[in-house]
């Protein structure tokens, strides 16, 4: 159990040293990021468009 | 007198030089070469087998492509001292640092898995069972990385690096038509037209060329070699070198395909490997050898490229440089990933094949991603100084970044919907 503890305590410390991107956020990081964000979801949706595909058929 | 006199200082520098090199050289050519894995030794084969000499010249293209992309992380490892997995979070934040990391873990595993078919079916072909090539495998890995030296492991590593190069005696064996390879292959062309089945070989090549943990491995090589910034002009040549050597060795795999098993479809380096066999023996032996090695190689880099990324994420010691009780979680990832991916291997039905068909889509989500860290990250000059890219640099390395990104995604599509292309 403190070993979960531990681990879960870790992670939020990990989160916590990370909250604030260090790089400055000017208006090139935000479109590539936003960019990203919308290629990933895209793909994601392929894979899952491709799973259902599978599925249905057999 | 004279003359000797005059060549002996020139001499004694070059000398000098190359005995630097030789402390410097290590992260580029271990990455590039074990680049040339099992999965990428079946894009060689089989590309030759389709399409002779005709796509020698594209692989050659591949040279600044690999080039460009990995020198990057020879400057940011040399300069921030943290590796790609720490960059990324601490540049971008918990979010795609989490997303990084799992994604890297899951595409790091599954490739392991490819990586051990290559083993176990190139030692099938000398009648080893994959049980005995597993733990041999897993032993073998162990002793070279618990030695407790990062020096160690890398000159092992190239000693590997140097049995890949088993392909050029291999393509000589087989007697080519020089002229034909000059002329078929140097001038670009597209044999048989431009289709579907020869865009699918061409992303699949470039898919092979530049990996996800390509990036996380070599960036964290540099900082676990603890190189400086002053040594950023010997790491972009040792990254050069490798790169050469990694199009090279896949050409003259190209080569030896392409002469002795024309038209014929090949599915796997060991089929290749097989049907090389039956028309000379030496060959197709130095084709399974070279299999081995590759997976091997494949296998070392990309367990620790995983290990290096937990252990800087985590806050566990993960250096070579330490000892299994100093750096116990780093040693317990990197045999984890590969004890599991091992048995995976072992285990009667497995779905390989939808296996090796996943770790190219799933490499294809993380890909991106990673290229557009690297640049946004190279970009950013309070951490990189002087070190920052140069537009030159940002062109070439944008348009090469967003090459990349346009292919291996048609590359994933292309692998979820086969037909897409046809």
């Amino acid at each position: 159990m403190s070993t979960l503890r531990n681990l879960f305590g870790k992670f939020a410390a990990i989160n916590s040293r990370y909250r604030e991107p260090r790089i400055e956020m000017s208006g090139a990081v935000r479109l590539s990021l936003l960019v990203l964000r919308v290629y990933l979801l895209a793909l994601v949706a392929l894979m899952v468009y491709k799973f259902v595909l599978i599925v249905t058929r057999g | 007198m004279n003359f000797f006199a005059r060549l002996y200082y020139p001499l004694r520098k070059a000398w000098k030089a190359v005995g630097l090199y030789l402390v410097i050289a290590g992260p580029g050519i271990v990455v590039m070469v074990a680049d040339n894995d099992a999965g990428g030794i079946t894009t060689y084969a089989a590309t030759g087998a389709k399409y002779g000499y005709h796509l020698i010249w594209f692989l050659l293209i591949l040279i600044p492509v690999a080039y460009y992309v990995q020198e990057m992380t020879v400057r940011l490892g040399a300069v921030t001292k943290r590796g790609h997995a720490e960059a990324i979070f601490d540049g971008f934040g918990a979010f795609w640092g989490w997303f990084s990391l799992l994604d890297l873990m899951i595409v790091d595993w599954l490739t392991l898995v490819t990586e051990f078919v290559g083993m176990t079916a190139a030692l099938a072909i000398f009648g080893v069972p994959p049980w005995i090539t597993v733990a041999a495998v897993i032993v073998l890995m162990a002793v070279i990385v618990l030695n407790g030296r990062y020096w160690t492991f890398e000159k092992l590593a190239l000693l590997f690096c140097a049995l890949n190069l088993v392909y050029i005696p291999g393509a000589f064996l087989v007697h080519p038509s020089v002229r034909d390879v000059l002329h078929q292959g140097l001038i670009p062309n597209f044999a048989g037209g431009f289709n579907g089945q020869l865009f699918f070989f061409l992303m699949a090549n470039i898919g092979t060329t530049i990996a996800p943990w390509m990036l996380f491995f070599q960036q964290s090589a540099v900082v676990d070699k603890g190189m400086l910034e002053k040594d950023i002009p010997w790491g972009r040549f040792d990254t050069l070198l490798g790169s050469i050597v990694t199009v090279v060795v896949a050409v003259f795999i190209v080569i030896v395909t392409g002469t002795v098993l024309p038209g014929i479809d090949i599915d796997s380096a060991a089929q290749a490997a097989l049907e090389l066999m039956k028309t000379d023996r030496y060959v197709g032996t130095f084709l399974a050898i070279g299999l081995f090695d590759a997976g091997l190689l494949g296998a070392i880099c990309i367990s620790l490229a995983s290990s290096w990324a937990f252990g800087e994420i985590f806050g566990w010691a993960h250096s070579l440089n330490t000892k299994i009780r100093q750096a116990p979680w780093f040693y317990a990832t990197y045999f984890l990933m590969l004890i599991t991916s091992g048995l995976v291997v072992l285990i009667p039905q497995a779905p390989l094949v939808l296996i090796t068909l996943f770790v190219q889509v799933i490499a294809v989500t993380l890909l991106p991603a990673a290229l557009v860290f690297l640049i946004l990250l190279l970009n950013d000059r309070t951490t990189m100084g002087e070190r920052c890219n140069t537009p030159g640099q940002n062109l070439i390395g944008g348009f090469i970044v967003a090459s990349i990104i346009i292919l291996s995604t048609l590359y994933g599509i292309s692998v979820l919907f086969p037909n897409l292309f046809q």
